[in-house]
């Protein structure tokens, strides 16, 4: 057990220590999904659709099913009987698509073989006879006055407050008379007002791209349906709600369904929810044995992606640079199914307008159907969207004002403690000081060659924490070592080292007598999502109160066997101090108790919305990053040449897992700002691997980072934790697209600046410039 | 087609169809799933292994064509119960996270050492180029590998003295 050192108030939080997942990840013993295998096991291919959107006239299968090694063909009409549907926001989402195709891609039908290359050679012999619909490609012809619509029915939502099934054929709804999935507003003050009295309106509209998460391991799930109960091994970040999902499918009790997820090969948001769970269910309820679907890159991407989005702003602030009003219009392109996308778009809506004073404010946020491939959940979960617009908006607003812009949020930022979300949890965060140590790092390390380069920053603050519902579970062994249980998956981000630190610490047990299980819904404890960069507030919150029942339960029996009250027992390594001296650990406590080499005490944490979590959001995840960026005036190639993020975590658990956390979620939105962006071409994406949609590679990486960590300990997590991990990824498309307007001299109008978009800002003006600089000044 | 080679110093011989790539002949016959499979295009290089000594992606080479030569995979890193310096570096240095990318980097990083005991940055930039991480942003995969070499280099001197 480590010594505490001067200065350090906890034995193992707050220390990097070596994360317990790294040995198994590094011999290759690491088991991930994809890795499993059962006995009998069948495999499934997916037949998909070559068509955005179009009737299905038939589908002739007997080719198919005569093939060598196919077991079966399973199409929508296969389903009947269950509820044949998912979606945890709104149930839209066909498991196969039965009467229409709603995007090219959309799964049609399922081929069982006993080889997977026997079912993929059966896939070109189900023969889909498609009569084409017209389709809307994109938000813009999806909100067009009379456009096709993409859901004729308008689907219930799902009653959260209830566990029961909904029934069969119960939810059918009214018919929809647009393509909005969903809209979400917030408003306060009198913007209107604002507009003719201010001293500087400025106006700005920004692109934000299709974007895919690009999870290494890609979707896949092995399911096996026997005797009414389902047991499901998937890709799943959370596991329960993908259980909640297929037991209304099969009209099951929510016990009778197990999911499990191992360790993730990646996940970063797109993981969430349901995705091809069903498809592995049904089939193998169709064939009576376990089945395995693995999808591929192509088939990964047209399974979901990230909302695109235009967003709109308008800004008025008096002659001190002081914002009077903000004004802000989100449009998302969602796709064919709503998913996660409502909560993206609601989320995009709280945290496009920034940590900062805002006396007058109008969002609206609308998410619209179109016939492309769903979106959903992705890191940052709709704060790059609206920070990327919000952001340059400001930026700008400082270019006109003539105040430097970090001068200008100095201004406009909220003091710790202050609410920017009226009625909602203050900020619970120092942003003027986060500001600073951006600020400095990049004067500090500013380059001496200042041709073709600039810096710039943006920042910004996320509800985050998703609704508090945890529990965590310890499980005192008759040696002393720990078992805890936890429903938050490791997807790579630490947090089976962070809650094992956390349980040792308010056991006082060391690092290694801990393990850690996590994600299987018939074994482990309940976690409702593993998002939202949650789990070490509120999964951390709920161990520590599992922790503190156990050590309750286990004073008493010390207590009972030692024959002395349990106030005169103290707290000891291990165990306890008992009165005269002696000390008693936990293993002896529970071995005594029982009264033989056996037993287990077990403590449980509950968590919900009451007490430090009453508030919402539980904390706030804040995004600061400076970028260093050097233009190639002959390419338009951008060198990121500096980068700096800071992270305000409150206190790190393990402070080299959070800097790591950190520096992959600035990569990844250096992705979309540099690279990243699907295409469709007509009915179909022109880039869906990894070939032509480009992520970042080794030579990215910036050519100096300086990583930093804010500590105030002003989390209501454990020891005043906060979550991190999507926060360096929100602003930094913002960053960037800043920095490229400083050294170019013309603002861009989306993301990513690409070599071709940054030569053509170089290199064009004139009357068709579409930059994005709409900043004159309104009339009137 | 039956197909032998040597996976890890084992020899290994095995019926299979012709089509068969070598990836899924290490994970899916031979239960090796250290070696995990990604892009199927040769991009990501998460299915990096050696053949005779060479790192090569092995989901695009066929396992017939593997047939009569030395293959060696993550699980054969190890030596006498040891890890691989390469192995302890990514511990170290926090080079993974998901770690779904990790065995190719590890097989990559052991081959740039063995020919190349001191790297530079860039030498180690360059050697990873062809290989994906979609976590770590890279830098700590740079960290690692530098750790390994110098973890060697210290092991070469005290054995010197």
């Amino acid at each position: 057990m480590p010594d505490l050192e001067p200065g350090q108030t906890h034995l193992h939080a707050g220390r990097s220590v070596l994360r317990p997942d790294l040995i198994e990840k590094v011999t290759g013993a690491a088991q991930y999904c994809v890795d499993i295998r059962r006995s009998g096991m069948l495999h499934a291919k997916i037949v998909r659709s070559r068509r955005a959107h179009a009737r299905i006239a038939s589908i002739d299968t007997s080719a198919a099913r005569a093939m060598s090694g196919v077991v079966a063909v399973i199409v929508a009409s296969d389903l009947a009987g269950l509820f044949a549907r998912f979606g945890h926001i709104v149930p839209d989402h066909e498991i196969l698509a039965s009467g229409k195709v709603r995007y090219y891609g959309e799964p049609v039908a399922i081929v069982v073989a006993d080889t997977e290359a026997a079912a993929s050679d059966a896939l070109d012999y189900v023969d889909v006879d498609y009569e084409d619909l017209p389709a809307v490609m994109s938000a813009e012809e999806a909100l067009a006055p009379g456009a096709p619509l993409v859901h004729e029915e308008q689907h219930r939502r799902v009653d959260v407050d209830s566990l029961s099934p909904v029934e069969t054929g119960a939810d059918q709804g009214e018919l929809r008379t647009s393509n909005v999935a969903h809209e979400a507003t917030l408003e306060w003050g009198d913007v209107d007002s604002v507009w003719p009295v201010a001293a500087a309106v400025v106006e700005n509209r920004m692109h934000y791209p299709m974007l895919y998460a690009y999870a290494m391991e890609p979707y896949n799930a092995v399911a096996s349906f026997d005797e009414g109960r389902l047991e499901v091994d998937s890709t799943a970040q959370h596991p329960f709600m993908v259980r909640d999902d297929l037991a209304r499918i099969f009209s099951l009790p929510l016990a009778a369904v197990t999911v499990r997820a191992p360790y993730l090969g990646g996940g970063y948001g797109s993981k969430s929810y349901t995705k091809v769970e069903p498809l592995a269910a049904v089939a193998s309820w169709r064939t009576g044995r376990p089945v395995k679907l693995v999808l591929d890159v192509e088939e990964s991407i047209y399974t979901t992606r990230a909302d695109s989005a235009e967003v709109h702003v308008r800004s008025a602030f008096d002659d001190q640079g002081h914002i009077l009003a903000r004004e802000i219009d989100i449009v998302m392109d969602s796709g064919a199914y709503a998913d996660n996308s409502p909560l993206v778009v609601a989320k995009s809506v709280n945290r496009s307008f920034g940590p900062y004073r805002v006396p007058n404010l109008r969002v609206r946020g609308r998410s619209v159907y179109t016939n492309t491939s769903p979106a959903s959940s992705y890191r940052g979960f709709g704060a790059p969207q609206g920070v990327l617009a919000g952001e340059t908006n400001l930026e700008q607003a400082a270019d006109r004002l003539g105040i430097d812009s970090a001068e200008l949020r100095r201004r406009n930022l909220v003091r710790p403690g202050e609410e920017i979300l009226h009625g909602k949890r203050g900020i619970d965060a120092d942003l003027p000081a986060d500001l600073e140590m951006v600020v400095g790092a990049l004067r500090e390390h500013a380059p001496e060659d200042q041709s073709w380069f600039a810096s710039a920053m943006a920042c910004s603050a996320s509800d985050a924490g998703a609704f508090p519902v945890s529990t965590a579970t310890v499980r005192v062994q008759a040696d002393g070592s720990v078992i805890v249980l936890s429903g938050s998956t490791e997807m790579g981000q630490g947090s089976r080292s962070a809650l094992a630190q956390i349980a040792a610490e308010e056991l006082r047990v060391e690092l290694r007598v801990v393990t850690v299980r996590q994600s299987d819904t018939g074994a482990t404890a309940y976690e409702r999502t593993t998002g939202a960069s949650r789990t070490t507030t509120l999964t951390g919150l709920a161990l520590q109160r599992a922790c503190q029942d156990a050590l309750s339960k286990l004073r008493s029996m010390a207590a009972e066997v030692k024959g002395c009250s349990a106030d005169e027992i103290a707290p000891s390594p291990a165990g306890f101090a008992l009165p005269g001296g002696d000390t008693i650990s936990y293993g002896e406590v529970v071995r005594s108790w029982f009264g033989a080499a056996a037993g287990e005490v077990t403590g449980i944490g509950l968590l919900r919305r009451e007490g430090a979590t009453a508030k919402m959001p539980p904390f706030w995840e804040i995004g600061m990053i400076g970028v260093g960026c050097r233009i190639d005036p002959a390419t338009g190639a951008i060198a990121v040449e500096q980068l700096v993020t800071v992270g305000d975590v409150g206190f790190a658990i393990n402070p080299q897992a959070v800097e790591a956390q950190d520096l992959g979620a600035a990569t990844q939105g250096l992705g979309c700002a540099l690279f990243e962006e699907l295409l469709y071409d007509g009915p179909q994406l022109m880039n869906p691997n990894i070939v032509d949609y480009r992520v970042p590679r080794m030579r990215d990486l910036p050519g100096r980072i300086d990583a930093m960590l804010a500590e105030r300990r002003d989390g209501v997590g454990p020891y005043g934790a906060k979550g991190s991990g999507e926060g360096a990824l929100n602003p930094i498309a913002a960053a960037v697209a800043t920095a490229v307007a400083r050294v170019v001299g013309r603002w861009p109008d989306r993301v990513p600046l690409t070599p071709e978009r940054v030569w053509r800002l170089i290199n064009e003006t004139g009357p068709d410039d579409t930059t994005g600089d709409r900043s004159s000044p309104r009339e009137g | 087609m039956q197909v032998s080679m040597s996976v890890n110093g084992d020899e290994v011989t095995e019926e299979i169809e012709a089509r068969m790539l070598l990836v899924h002949f290490l994970r899916d016959q031979l239960g090796l799933t250290g070696t995990h499979w990604g892009c199927d295009t040769s991009n990501c290089g998460t299915c990096v292994v050696w053949m005779d000594g060479e790192p090569v992606k092995s989901c695009t080479v066929l396992a017939a064509m593997a047939g009569g030569h030395e293959v060696r995979t993550v699980e054969g890193l190890e030596r006498d119960g040891e890890l691989d310096p390469v192995q302890q570096g990514f511990m170290e240095c926090h080079g993974l996270q998901c770690g779904f990318c990790t065995p190719g980097m590890l097989m990559t990083a052991r081959a740039l050492l063995d020919r190349n005991p001191s790297p530079s940055t860039d030498e180690i930039r360059q050697a990873i180029s062809g290989q994906i991480c979609r976590c770590t942003g890279y830098a700590t995969i740079v960290r690692s590998i530098q750790w390994a070499a110098s973890y060697e280099a210290a092991a070469t001197v005290g054995s010197a003295s």
